[in-house]
């Protein structure tokens, strides 16, 4: 597991964005990367902010677990990197 | 799904700006009326969103400053290429509205439930407002858990809550390191954090002790590293990472 940039986040950021969409709090979910397995709290995974929205990404293998992107007012959800969130 | 009445506290709402006070040159505390506040954790944050004439939104998260109890209050590092925080450091005035989001996060707090086990709490220049509010909470209730707190700071002038932390309660000991400038006579550590430093701070293992490690990536993915590297398991090891702040 290597160390993360400057720059780079963990899901607390997003601790927020993840109210408004789940309802809930969600940084203490614990996510299953669907790449390798691993297990992970959200406030633990890494999350990158490119220009055009929110990418958080598995510590262990690098995998994209989920994408957030704002398009006119609505947010897109891509968790299809999750095998489980709960 | 939540119902209307909760999602209401969830979402969006509009504070007043009460009073500022100036911590540090570049550094202001703005406390907040928020009507429908729901309360918070010690360690939480709340997000703000800016709207200008234009309709251009910015969002930024900043750690509550306060106890819960106290009015909520946060603190702003002003950023040279900032793009709100020379506004809510410079520009914002009491009466000022702005909107915030929140109470958020329920992994980077701390509350008295969670047992007798020392506290080491490190922090990385502004990374120790959230640590404030936790060693206030634990003031608060009359906490007698013991408390290190190891504070990385460029400058003695950039110490932020300088002399509150210079006379903290009974059973808190603050560590500096000062890592570009030190005042004269300075006895303190006067580097970046390295193990050798962790370890010399750090609870023994066997105390089972709890850390909270808040400021920059880097410095939080190093001094992480160290303590589990003393043994420390992962789990007891909480981490919060902040975006673009100063370099040490």
């Amino acid at each position: 597991m290597e160390a993360l940039e400057e720059g780079v986040v963990d899901g607390n950021a997003i601790g927020g964005l993840l109210i408004e969409l789940f309802g809930t709090e969600m940084t203490t979910a614990v996510g299953t990367c669907a790449a390798c397995g691993a297990v992970r709290q959200v406030a633990e995974m890494a999350v990158y902010r490119p220009m055009l929205g929110t990418v958080v990404r598995c510590r262990s293998c690098d995998a994209v677990l989920m994408v957030f992107v704002e398009v006119r007012g609505v947010t897109c959800v891509d968790l299809s990197g999750l095998a489980q969130l709960a | 799904m939540a119902g209307t009445a909760v999602r209401g506290r969830l979402t969006w709402q509009t504070a007043t700006v009460g009073a500022v006070v100036d911590e540090t040159p570049a550094v202001r505390t703005l406390s907040l009326e928020v009507p429908d506040w729901a309360g918070h954790r010690a360690g939480q944050h709340l997000d703000i969103r800016l709207t200008a004439d234009d309709g251009y939104r910015a969002e930024r998260s900043y750690s509550i400053a306060s106890a819960p109890g106290e009015p909520v209050a946060i603190t702003v590092e002003r950023l040279d290429d900032g793009e709100v925080s020379p506004y809510l450091t410079q520009d914002v005035r009491p009466g000022d509205e702005i909107e915030v989001r929140g109470p958020i996060g329920g992994y980077f707090v701390w509350d008295p439930a969670d047992g007798a086990a020392p506290l080491l709490l490190l922090a990385g220049g502004s990374g120790v407002v959230p640590l404030r509010a936790i060693l206030r909470h634990r003031a608060r209730v009359g906490s007698s858990v013991p408390v290190r707190l190891l504070y990385s700071a460029r400058s003695w002038g950039e110490v932020i809550y300088r002399s509150e932390l210079g006379s903290p309660a009974d059973g808190v000991e603050v560590i500096y390191t000062l890592t570009r400038q030190q005042p004269p006579g300075w006895t303190g550590y006067a580097r970046r954090t390295d193990p050798a430093m962790i370890a010399e701070v750090a609870w023994p293992v066997a105390q089972a002790p709890l850390a909270y490690v808040c400021g920059p990536t880097n410095f939080v993915e190093a001094v992480a590293s160290d303590l589990v590297g003393l043994g420390y398991p992962p789990q007891r090891v909480k981490t919060e990472r902040f975006g673009a702040t100063g370099t040490p």
